[in-house]
């Protein structure tokens, strides 16, 4: 009966966990390249949640369809604001915190463009799957399921872009030095171009199942504060710390809800301070040399 | 439009621009970047209400006292923190901030003091909070503190924390304890915001603790850059233009903060160095020239002034 509950929970955790990757892949690829908390990344996520509902409401596609519209919808809005936003920026050198704040401007700017052209009641998704599985004694949503199997092949995708293909090689060569990068003939504007269709695309797939899951509505940004939080845990620039903060994270939050809802958030935060103060490089980071 | 209306923008200028002098001291002038100074406005709002509607004590003590709880966290906070590097301090302000506005959610308070009963609900947070905060009180403790911080400034700890936003390592080897330069700011500004939130909560009659969301420390620091990084003038007008101005503006409804976050783009784009660009009013030609037209030809002799403190372009965090 206990074991059952644990269980549960923890199926829940790994499906929580698995959204939130898709999310902080994002926050650590733009940050393994250039280097700072790309804040914009929530007001993606948010549009390419807003894509799924229009898709599924006033376009009727089926699922798969919507699905893939966020995934466009999200990697072209990620690639505009890295051209419009972040790239006169880039050409400048402008240090990394007044990416930062151009980022955070982004994040109101889409936030509120959101809720001037649509509004911001929160919506609904509709049903889609309604039925659930039994698994020996935990029973599991196929919404859930189709969560965490979305999430893990997605992310498998991405590790296999990232490790075996000749982009995904120039992607590390930058992560690991942009300078040396380019000088060895990388050339690092596509290298960006790539990482943020790559960020905004997983972060158009992690709008619609939050969707599917929650609600939708323009000031999501609490749920992607969490996933950038998993970023830092796990370690920002690092995409198998990202999947596997995110998890941890997911899992421990679920767990913390379930003896006290009213502290989940709470135990986030204090998880991103304690990080800070314990191991600010998170569990798989690099350790930043500060070169003044 | 009517005064009363007028005077509500005027006050919450007077207590935004308290919040965003003390962001400037430890963004423009020591250059370190916090996104959870709500949560310092945050602190010093609740101690303040608890301290006139708890404890009965006058409003200036409260203010006070709100001002002095939210330096000693900002001490506390700063002793953690000040050894991160660049982004990660922001990130740990970030979480801080958060944290301090999800402990109020989660707070319940019912205290009774001496026959008074003080209710503190959680997210629904207190009501009927006696309204002290009126324009010539909030005038006069701006024009203090604005004060406060240009002598700080021409103080030789505000030098110090010029150094150190130039550069840190360079400030070090010169002699300066950088890391009690930063403390400094960080206390000075954690005292500035706890006021500003006693204010706050003193003219708006009611506390939440969703009044001090993240973006409410992202509104603060895009004014300390909107109106130049190291400079008071800059501050005060980039918190006029930022904070009254869009209260005008109400007629344009939710397109207002999408403008805002737009002009925060484009001048991040266009013009890093903010409005002022590190210089004070005082450095300004014209204003030189007016100065020299009510003294008299007496100064006209004077050199050339040199081209003061550099822009506080580009700086480093």
């Amino acid at each position: 009966m206990d074991l059952q509950y644990y269980l549960q929970q923890l199926v829940n955790g790994i499906c929580l966990g698995g959204m939130y990757a898709l999310m902080s892949v994002g926050y650590s690829l733009v940050y393994s390249i250039m280097s700072f908390s790309n804040f914009a990344h929530g007001g993606v996520i948010m549009v390419g949640a807003y894509v799924g509902y229009f898709a599924l409401t006033a376009l009727n596609v089926p699922f798969w369809i919507a699905f893939l519209l966020c995934g466009v919808g999200s990697g072209i809005l990620a690639i505009i604001i890295e051209r419009l936003v972040y790239s006169p920026l880039r050409k400048r050198r402008a240090p990394s915190l007044y990416f930062i704040i151009s980022a955070m401007g982004a994040s109101i700017f889409l936030e509120n463009f959101v809720i001037a052209t649509i509004d911001g009641t929160p919506r609904n998704y509709p049903t889609l799957f309604s039925n659930s599985i039994t698994i020996g004694s935990i029973s599991l949503g196929v919404d859930s399921l189709l969560m965490i199997v979305v999430s893990a092949v997605s992310l498998l995708i991405l590790m296999f872009i990232i490790q075996k293909t000749k982009i995904g090689l120039a992607i590390r060569a930058c992560a690991y030095n942009e300078k040396a990068g380019t000088l060895m003939g990388i050339n690092s504007s596509l290298v960006i171009f790539v990482v943020f269709l790559m960020g905004g695309v997983l972060a158009g797939f992690a709008g619609m199942l939050y969707g599917m899951r929650f609600i939708v509505k323009p000031t999501i940004g609490q749920v992607t504060n969490k996933s950038f939080v998993a970023a830092v845990f796990g370690g920002l620039g690092s995409l198998p710390g990202a999947i596997i903060g995110s998890l941890l994270l997911g899992i421990m939050e679920i767990f913390v809800a379930s003896q006290n809802s009213m502290l989940r958030d709470l135990f986030v935060y204090a998880l991103l301070i304690l990080v800070l103060i314990i191991k600010p490089s998170g569990l798989m980071g690099k350790v930043v040399e500060d070169k003044a | 439009m009517s005064w009363y209306y007028i005077e509500g923008i005027l006050i919450q200028s007077c207590y935004t621009l308290l919040i965003v002098l003390g962001l400037s001291i430890l963004t423009g002038y020591t250059g370190m970047f916090s996104f959870g100074h709500a949560g310092f406005v945050c602190i010093g709002a609740y101690v303040s209400v608890l301290c006139t509607m708890g404890f009965g004590l006058p409003y200036w003590l409260a203010l006070l006292i709100a001002g002095l709880t939210a330096m000693v966290f900002g001490a506390g906070l700063g002793k953690i923190t000040l050894g991160l590097k660049g982004d990660y301090f922001c990130i740990a302000t970030l979480g801080v901030g958060e944290a301090i506005r999800l402990i109020f959610n989660n707070l319940n308070l019912n205290l009774n003091i001496g026959g008074k009963s003080f209710i503190l609900d959680g997210a629904k947070g207190i009501a009927s909070i006696p309204l002290h905060t009126t324009f010539p009180i909030a005038l006069v403790i701006v024009v203090f503190f604005l004060t406060a911080t240009a002598l700080l400034m021409k103080s030789k700890h505000g030098r110090n924390m010029l150094a150190v936003r130039e550069d840190e390592l360079a400030a070090q080897m010169c002699g300066i304890n950088t890391f009690r330069s930063k403390m400094l700011a960080m206390c000075m500004s954690a005292l500035y915001a706890g006021i500003a939130g006693g204010m706050l909560a003193h003219y708006f009659g009611y506390l939440q603790p969703k009044m001090f969301l993240m973006t409410k420390s992202t509104e603060y620091t895009i004014m300390v850059i909107f109106g130049g990084m190291g400079s008071i003038t800059g501050s005060v007008l980039g918190t006029v233009l930022l904070c009254a101005l869009p209260e005008l503006l109400r007629a344009v409804g939710d397109w207002r903060l999408v403008f805002y976050g737009l002009a925060v783009i484009v001048i991040m784009i266009v013009r890093p160095k903010g409005l002022m660009g590190g210089k004070e009013i005082t450095d300004l030609k014209w204003f030189k020239a007016i100065v020299r037209l009510f003294k008299g030809k007496k100064k006209e002799q004077q050199p050339p002034p040199d081209e003061g403190e550099k822009p506080g372009e580009e700086a480093q965090a």
